[in-house]
């Protein structure tokens, strides 16, 4: 009867340390919540263990200078591995643990939760996923993405497009090479009324996932379309495969713009390094690189502590847009505190602090975002980052394109 | 359970095929629907509640699984698409409609059904790996016309809000009324798998599982009875994906993507293929266990590792360990969870004189 004894052990220790879990979770006097879902362990980890440590640093950091009028702020983080129903245990938990305002990560997990956030009242920032629909606040008033949706990633990159090629676009051909799923798709309706308003051929190049295979599409592009411009919208893999596959056709880098998941120092040295991906360009909704004031901030805590400064900052694409990720709830916390006169405030006050945060700056870093109570993307800022020398070199300073196209299909998608 | 079958004589064919094999069973059966029905919510908070509605719906995904690959012996890697047949049915019907969760839940099971069929058609022909790879296709397939017919999808998101279920004008939301809401099916699930596989059809899948050609050497119709099969599994298998629909408030195909077809393969073979207890334990095992790991390595993991490294750690660690112990588990059992209960249950039926 060796099977049952040893079932019964397994089991006794399984139960035995649930019960030490449920032990050490314990709540502080003046202290806040926010729960964190990532990913560091699934399809999506190559962003996910860069974004998360950014966030927890920038907590830490605010905790080191006193926390935010007096309150700590703790982090819960939960790795849902990109899949739907870890996130929904992982929202269920940070509820159990009282939290203030959730940061979600991954798009079909945050569409799962859409509706139950709605219900518990509570906050769901999703910077980069969900969808652009997600940035009316009057539809979906827990809904927050805070940073630009895909649909103003794609009017600013006809808008870069425009600036380089003479600010005319009129009989010119633009290219759009998309990873083929619904994230994909999005910018797609965007493009096409931007083609008819400036007068540019626009054609589409899907790739299917895994999207590590690119060689039809580009030999498409480069030797049939020949487009003026080309933007790419691809994740994981792909990017680093389309910058190799454009260098090695002859495509100069120069006339391609990537969208915000194309756009990392990983995505350039997985390509070849940046010798080779020289006048790639990138759109960005956070500042690149470590010349931050904040950065040395993070630095210094380190050092203070004795240890050396994390490693990610390396990849500060991502590991700045998870300080800005984590500055917005900061701001939303301080906004909510100040409503409640220094009181421990609910999940509703930071709703309200939320669509109050407007004119921090971060030393530059994050974009000068107005979140309102209708538009919870904050003004859809971009900046656009190129590869030169060696490094990602500023382009242009944070820019808005084409409002009055999104908010006409903000409007139609009620 | 644990029940002492002396002095229990049958006597008849009827008496042996009962549902309830001793007259005790009655009792068991009724004791864990007052713990399910009774004590459960009203122990447990919405966290935990969450995490058993999660478990109930892949009870109904297992089960459905394991009447084709455990009973029917036929494989098949494109149930997460089926699941995604059912959701998306009834997200359409729930929206443009109206209907209420009643009509969409079969409907939408009914819809994977004939869906499941169709694909099953291969199965006719070809068996094993190459089944596996023909389900496959089933599965690229339906993700890519879901991916790309606004009509089904509902626009270029791919994903469409649904209601909640509501009944006599009350909305389920609260993760405690959605139990009672996901138990309901769940135990309808289990019920009915456990009379089908006593049942005529059954044993005719078992047959064909066993041996196909003495199967219709006896007088099965292997055609009708492998398309049967692929019917009633993915009939489960579309209920499974309506759940998920009511449950997340959203039918959205990425959530149904070739991942999960796999890890319900994964469920039914930790829990034993072939048996209703086993899809039931397999599907909490894999739900429960990497819940259970990060628990204990958020606990005593602080021990050894540095608070900003904790989140790597634990996320990491939790594969691996999962990975290691599910290995472990099969190399004590090959034939899974079900059969180390059922070792458990034999020790004690003779205990403590177990000579």
């Amino acid at each position: 009867m060796m099977h049952a004894k040893s079932a019964w052990t397994a089991a006794a220790i399984l139960a035995g340390t649930m019960v030490l879990g449920v032990y050490s979770a314990s709540a502080q006097e003046k202290e806040v919540l926010f729960g964190e879902q990532c990913d560091r362990t699934g399809p999506t980890q190559n962003v996910g263990i860069f974004m998360c440590p950014g966030f927890q640093d920038y907590i830490s950091l605010v905790n080191s200078k006193g926390g935010v009028e007096g309150y700590k702020i703790k982090v819960l983080e939960i790795d849902n591995e990109y899949k739907v129903p870890p996130a929904m245990e992982a929202h269920e938990r940070f509820k159990k643990e009282g939290e203030m305002i959730e940061a979600l990560y991954g798009t079909p997990q945050t569409a799962a939760l859409t509706s139950k956030l709605a219900e518990d009242k509570i906050v769901g920032t999703s910077p980069g996923f969900g969808t652009a629909a997600g940035a009316d606040g009057k539809r979906f008033p827990y809904m927050f993405p805070i940073a630009a949706t895909y649909w103003s990633q794609g009017a600013a990159a006809v808008a870069f497009a425009k600036k380089q090629l003479g600010d005319n676009l009129s009989g010119k051909k633009i290219g759009y090479l998309f990873y083929d799923n619904p994230a994909g798709k999005e910018p797609i309706v965007i493009l096409e009324d931007l083609a008819k308003k400036e007068g540019f051929e626009l054609r589409t190049f899907a790739v299917p996932p895994p999207g590590v295979e690119l060689g039809a599409q580009v030999l498409d592009i480069t030797g049939r379309f020949k487009p003026d411009f080309l933007i790419t919208h691809l994740f994981g893999r792909a990017p680093s495969v389309s910058i190799k596959e454009l260098k090695g056709k002859g495509y100069p880098l120069s006339k391609v713009i990537s969208l915000v998941w194309g756009a990392s120092e990983a995505d350039v040295r997985a390509a070849g390094g940046f010798a080779v991906a020289e006048g790639y360009n990138t759109l960005q909704f956070a500042g690149v690189g470590e010349d931050f004031p904040v950065i040395k901030e993070i630095t210094e805590m380190y050092k203070a502590q004795g240890k050396p400064a994390p490693k990610e900052i390396d990849t500060s694409v991502y590991y700045n847009r998870g300080i800005v990720w984590a500055a917005m709830h900061v701001e939303a916390l301080r906004n909510a505190i100040k409503a409640e006169k220094g009181g421990k405030p609910t999940t509703e006050d930071m709703k309200n602090g939320m669509e109050q945060v407007k004119d921090f700056s971060l030393g530059g870093m994050a974009p000068p975002m107005q979140v309102t109570p209708e538009d919870h993307e904050g003004g859809g800022w971009i900046q656009v980052w190129t590869v030169k020398g060696g490094k990602f070199v500023k382009t242009t300073d944070w820019f808005q394109a084409y409002r009055d196209v999104i908010k006409e299909h903000l409007a139609e998608a009620r | 359970m644990f029940h002492r079958e002396t002095g229990v004589f049958k006597t008849s064919y009827a008496a042996d095929m009962a549902l309830y094999p001793l007259p005790i069973a009655r009792g068991t059966v009724i004791a864990l629907l007052v713990l399910f029905v009774v004590i459960v919510p009203a122990v447990f908070g919405e966290y935990y509640l969450s995490i058993i509605n999660l478990v109930l719906i892949s009870i109904v995904g297992a089960l459905g699984l394991n009447i084709l690959v455990g009973y029917t012996g036929q494989i098949s890697i494109g149930h997460g698409a089926f699941m995604s047949v059912g959701a998306y049915t009834a997200a359409n019907l729930a929206v443009r409609a109206g209907l209420p969760f009643w009509i969409t839940l079969p409907a939408g099971g009914l819809m994977a059904a004939l869906v499941g069929a169709v694909v099953g058609i291969p199965s006719l022909r070809i068996k094993g790996l190459y089944l596996a790879i023909a389900t496959l296709a089933g599965q690229l397939i339906i993700e890519w016309i879901i991916n790309h017919v606004p009509w089904i999808s509902g626009g270029t998101q791919a994903s469409i809000q649904v209601p909640r279920p509501s009944l006599f004008g009350h909305e389920m939301k609260t993760q405690g009324e959605l139990y009672f809401f996901l138990l309901f099916f769940a135990l309808i699930a289990i019920v009915a798998a456990l009379n089908l596989v006593r049942s005529r059809i059954g044993r005719a899948f078992v047959a064909i599982r066993d041996q196909d050609i003495a199967a219709e050497i006896i007088g099965i119709d292997i055609f009708r009875y492998k398309l049967i099969a692929f019917a009633i599994s993915s009939f489960y298998a579309g209920v499974c994906g309506v759940l998920y629909t009511y449950y997340f408030g959203i039918a959205n195909y990425e959530q149904f993507q070739l991942g999960v077809s796999i890890e319900y393969l994964a469920m039914i073979i930790i829990g034993g293929l072939g048996s209703v207890l086993g899809s039931i334990l397999g599907a909490a095992f894999v739900s429960l266990l990497p819940l259970a790991i990060r628990t204990v390595m958020e606990s005593v993991g602080g021990l050894f590792f540095a608070a900003n490294e904790m989140a790597t750690v634990v996320s990491s660690m939790r594969l691996v360990i999962f990975g290691a112990l599910i290995i472990v588990f099969l190399v004590m059992e090959p034939e899974g969870l079900n059969r180390l209960w059922r070792n458990i249950r034999n020790y004690f039926r003779v205990w403590p004189f177990s000579y």
